[in-house]
C-alpha cells in the first residue's frame, strides 16, 4: 500500500500502486484492471491520478521511440517526462507545442488533462499538437487513435482524464526555435477591465499571461502585470548569453511541511504588493529571460506544495465565458479579498475552444488560484463554483478536489457522450479513479 | 576514416538492465559509438530507438547474448563489428535467496548468470582485445561479494566468485595495454531492486554508476565502488 496523493496533497488516499517496466506489461496490467487508473508523475493537484481500487504507475514507460529532425515529430512511450523531452531538444532547437505551468509533467499525463499554457488561445491545448496516440484497454485490446482513426475515442481520451484506457504511447510535433530565451513585455493594468482588455487585444503574443493581486481592493480590485512572451531570436543575446541555457535543478527545496499560519493574509499581501510594484518597475523595458525561469517558475523550488503546510492545498481554476468573464471575475476578487484569502498563485488568462470531450478550455477568461485547505475555504469554493456554474463555466479536472456533479455537469455539455463512449467501450466500471467515483464520469 | 579518426568503440553487455542503458547514454554523450546486446531483442531494440533518438547523430548497434549460453562467446567475439575499446559486464541477476535455498535450478541460474557467464564472456573479451592493442575491460560486481550474508549470499557467492576472475585477470593482463576494472555498487535503485527498502542517502542511481563508469577512460582504476 502506498499514499497516494495529487500536488495539492489533498485528499490523501492509501492504495496498491502498480510498477510496469515496458508497454507490453502496461496493457497486461490494464487487462487486469477493475476500477483503476493509469498515474504520471503526480502533478494533477487533486484526485484524478488515484485509482479507485488500484493505481498503475506509468513512469516506467520512459523511452524515447523515435524523432524527425525536419517534421519535428517526436514519437515517446507515455512516461517520458516533458522535462527530459526539453533538456533533450532544446539543444538541437526544438521546444514543445504547449507547456504547461510545470515540466515535471509525463506526455500521457498531458495528454489525459489536455494541458494549456500561456499560448493557448493562440496555438490550442497539447491535444490539439498529438498526431496520434496508442490506448490499452481493459478488453486486452491496444487501438491507434488519430483525429482520423477511432476518432471518437481519441476526442475522448484528450482531457479524458486516463478514463478511456492507459495511454501508452505518443506522437506530436516540437516546433523550432533559435534560442532558449524569451522575450517578456511586462503591461501593467491598474483593474480587472483593463487586464481583461489587455488580455483580449488581437494580434498579441505568443505566449500571454497575467498574474493578479487577488487582494487589491476597490478601484484596484484586479490590479495584474500582463506579462508577454515571444521565444527570442538567436541575434537577440548578448554573446555572453549561452544559446540553449540547461534549466536549473530543481533542487532549492522546501525540507519540511511550513506551519499553515506562515501564510496569511499579511505575508501574502506583502508578497502580491511587492511583486506588483516590481513589476510596474519593469514595465514595458523588455527582458530576456530564461525558458525554465518563464515558463516554469516554481519548479526552481522543489516540493513548493509544502509551503501550504500538512493539510495540503487545493488549487482551483475556473473559466468564464466572455459575455460574463469581467462580471463575475469581480465578483469572485470581490469575495476573496473581501475575506482576505489571497493566493500567492493567481492566474488570469485568456482561452480558447479545445477539441476533446472534456477538455477545459472554452471562449472566455480562465482564473487559476491556490487556497491552503480549510472548511470556511472549501465553502468559499463552492461559491465560487456556483457563480461559474450560473454563468456557463466550468472547473478544470486536472486541478480539482472538490467541485459538485452539478458543477460539472453545467460546464462539460459533452459529458454525456463522454460516460456513453466509456460505457461502450466497456470501461465505465474498470477504469475508475477517485475523481471519477465522485463526479460520477 | 582512419583508426584514429574513428570514435572509439564501447560494448555494453546487458545493455537493456537500467544501469547498462545508464552507460550507455554516458558513453554516447563522450562521442563513442556503442553496441549494446541482451537476450530479448525486442527489448534490446527498444533501448537501441530510445538511445538514438535523445543522442543526436549518435551510432549505436545491437548483438543478442545470452548470458547463460557460453557456447555462443567465441562466435559472437567473432563476429563484433571492429575493434571494441571498452567493454562493460552489467548482467546480473538478483534471483530470490529463499527460493536458491531449496530450488536447486533457481541457485544454478543466480550462479550461472552472475558468476558463470559474465568470468566466461569476460575471458574471451580479454583474448580477442589484448590482440587488438589492449583495452579496458569493467565488470559490474556488488559489494555483496564481499562477504556472505543471510539474505541474499548465492547471489553474494556468485559476484564473489566474479571479482576474484576480474582480479585475476587484470593481474594476467597487468604487464599488457589491457586494462581490467572491477565496480562494486552498493544499493542501486533499479528494478532489480524495486520491491527492497532501500536506505536512501546510501543508495546510487544508474546514472551515478554510469557516471563513474565513463570517469575511468579519463581516471584508471583497479576497484571502484559505488557508495
Amino acid at each position: 500500500m502506498t499514499d497516494l496523493s495529487g500536488w495539492g496533497r489533498y485528499p490523501r488516499v492509501s492504495g496498491p500502486l502498480g510498477h510496469v517496466a515496458d508497454m507490453a506489461a502496461a496493457a497486461e496490467a490494464t487487462s487486469r484492471m477493475r476500477g483503476g487508473v493509469a498515474r504520471g508523475l503526480g502533478r494533477s493537484y487533486g484526485d484524478a491520478a488515484i485509482g479507485r481500487e488500484t493505481t498503475l504507475a506509468a513512469t516506467g514507460l520512459d523511452r524515447m521511440r523515435s524523432f524527425d529532425p525536419v517534421t519535428g515529430l517526436l514519437h515517446v512511450e507515455a512516461g517520458v517526462s516533458l522535462a527530459e523531452i526539453i533538456a533533450t531538444f532544446l539543444p538541437r532547437g526544438y521546444f514543445p507545442p504547449v507547456v504547461p505551468g510545470t515540466r515535471f509533467v509525463t506526455v500521457g499525463g498531458m495528454i489525459a488533462s489536455d494541458v494549456h499554457g500561456k499560448n493557448q488561445h493562440n496555438d490550442g491545448t497539447f491535444g490539439d499538437h498529438v498526431e496520434w496516440l496508442a490506448l490499452a484497454r481493459p478488453d486486452g485490446t491496444r487501438l491507434r487513435c488519430s483525429p482520423g482513426e477511432n476518432p471518437d475515442l481519441f476526442r475522448a481520451t484528450i482531457g479524458g482524464m486516463g478514463l478511456t484506457g492507459v495511454i501508452l504511447e505518443a506522437a506530436f510535433r516540437l516546433k523550432p526555435v533559435e534560442s532558449g530565451w524569451i522575450r517578456q513585455t511586462t503591461h501593467v493594468a491598474r483593474n480587472l477591465s483593463e487586464a481583461i482588455a489587455l488580455l483580449r487585444k488581437t494580434g498579441g503574443a505568443t505566449y500571454t499571461v497575467a498574474w493578479i493581486d487577488v487582494l487589491a481592493r476597490g478601484a484596484a480590485l484586479g490590479r495584474s502585470l500582463i506579462l508577454e512572451g515571444e521565444h527570442a531570436p538567436a541575434d537577440a543575446l548578448s554573446p555572453r548569453q549561452d544559446r540553449f541555457p540547461a534549466g536549473g535543478s530543481g533542487r532549492l527545496g522546501v525540507p519540511i511541511d511550513m506551519p499553515g499560519w506562515l501564510l496569511n493574509k499579511r505575508s501574502v499581501a506583502a508578497f502580491n504588493a511587492l511583486y506588483y510594484r516590481r513589476g510596474v518597475r519593469a514595465a514595458r523595458a523588455p527582458a530576456l529571460v530564461p525558458w525554465d525561469a518563464y515558463f516554469f517558475p516554481l519548479d526552481g523550488i522543489l516540493n513548493w506544495n509544502r509551503i501550504y503546510g500538512a493539510r495540503g492545498f487545493v488549487q482551483h481554476q475556473c473559466v468564464i465565458p466572455d459575455a460574463a468573464a469581467e462580471a463575475v471575475l469581480s465578483d469572485i476578487l470581490d469575495r476573496l479579498s473581501a475575506r482576505g484569502e489571497g493566493s500567492f498563485l493567481a492566474v488570469l488568462k485568456r482561452l480558447a475552444p479545445a477539441s476533446g470531450l472534456m477538455s477545459f478550455p472554452m471562449e472566455g477568461m480562465t482564473l487559476a488560484l491556490d487556497l491552503p485547505v480549510s472548511e470556511h475555504r472549501l465553502s468559499l469554493l463552492a461559491e465560487i463554483d456556483a457563480l461559474v456554474a450560473g454563468a456557463g463555466g466550468r472547473i478544470y479536472l486536472a486541478k480539482d478536489a472538490c467541485q459538485s456533479r452539478e458543477t460539472l455537469h453545467a460546464g462539460y455539455p459533452d459529458i454525456d457522450r463522454f460516460r456513453e463512449i466509456r460505457r461502450e467501450t466497456g470501461n465505465a466500471t474498470r477504469m475508475a479513479s477517485k475523481l471519477s467515483e465522485r463526479l460520477g464520469l | 576514416m582512419t583508426g584514429a579518426d574513428a570514435p572509439k568503440r564501447a560494448l555494453v553487455i546487458g545493455g537493456t538492465s537500467d544501469i547498462g542503458r545508464a552507460i550507455a547514454a554516458a558513453y554516447l554523450d563522450l562521442g563513442w559509438s556503442v553496441t549494446i546486446t541482451g537476450r530479448d531483442m525486442e527489448a534490446v531494440e527498444r533501448e537501441l530507438r530510445d538511445l538514438a533518438t535523445r543522442h543526436d547523430g549518435a551510432t549505436v548497434e545491437t548483438r543478442h547474448l545470452d548470458i547463460l549460453e557460453t557456447a555462443s562467446f567465441d562466435g559472437f567475439v567473432d563476429g563484433l563489428p571492429g575493434r571494441v575499446d571498452t567493454a562493460i559486464c552489467v548482467v546480473g541477476m538478483l534471483g530470490d535467496q529463499e527460493r536458491a535455498q531449496t530450488d536447486a535450478d533457481h541457485a544454478t541460474q543466480v550462479m550461472r548468470t552472475n558468476y558463470e557467464g559474465p568470468a566466461l564472456l569476460s575471458e574471451t573479451l580479454a583474448a580477442r582485445m589484448a590482440e587488438d592493442g589492449g583495452g579496458l575491460i569493467v565488470g559490474i560486481s556488488s559489494v555483496a561479494g564481499d562477504r556472505g550474508r543471510a539474505t541474499n549470499y548465492v547471489y553474494g557467492a556468485a559476484k564473489a566468485g566474479f571479482t576474484a576472475h576480474l582480479s585475476g585477470l587484470r593481474n594476467r593482463f597487468a604487464a599488457t595495454a589491457l586494462r581490467v576494472t572491477t565496480v562494486k555498487p552498493g544499493f542501486v535503485r533499479t528494478r532489480m531492486t524495486a520491491d527492497m527498502d532501500l536506505p536512501g542517502p546510501l543508495t546510487a542511481t544508474p546514472a551515478e554508476v554510469a557516471r563513474r563508469v565513463v570517469a575511468l577512460e579519463r581516471r584508471p582504476a583497479d576497484v571502484i565502488h559505488v557508495l
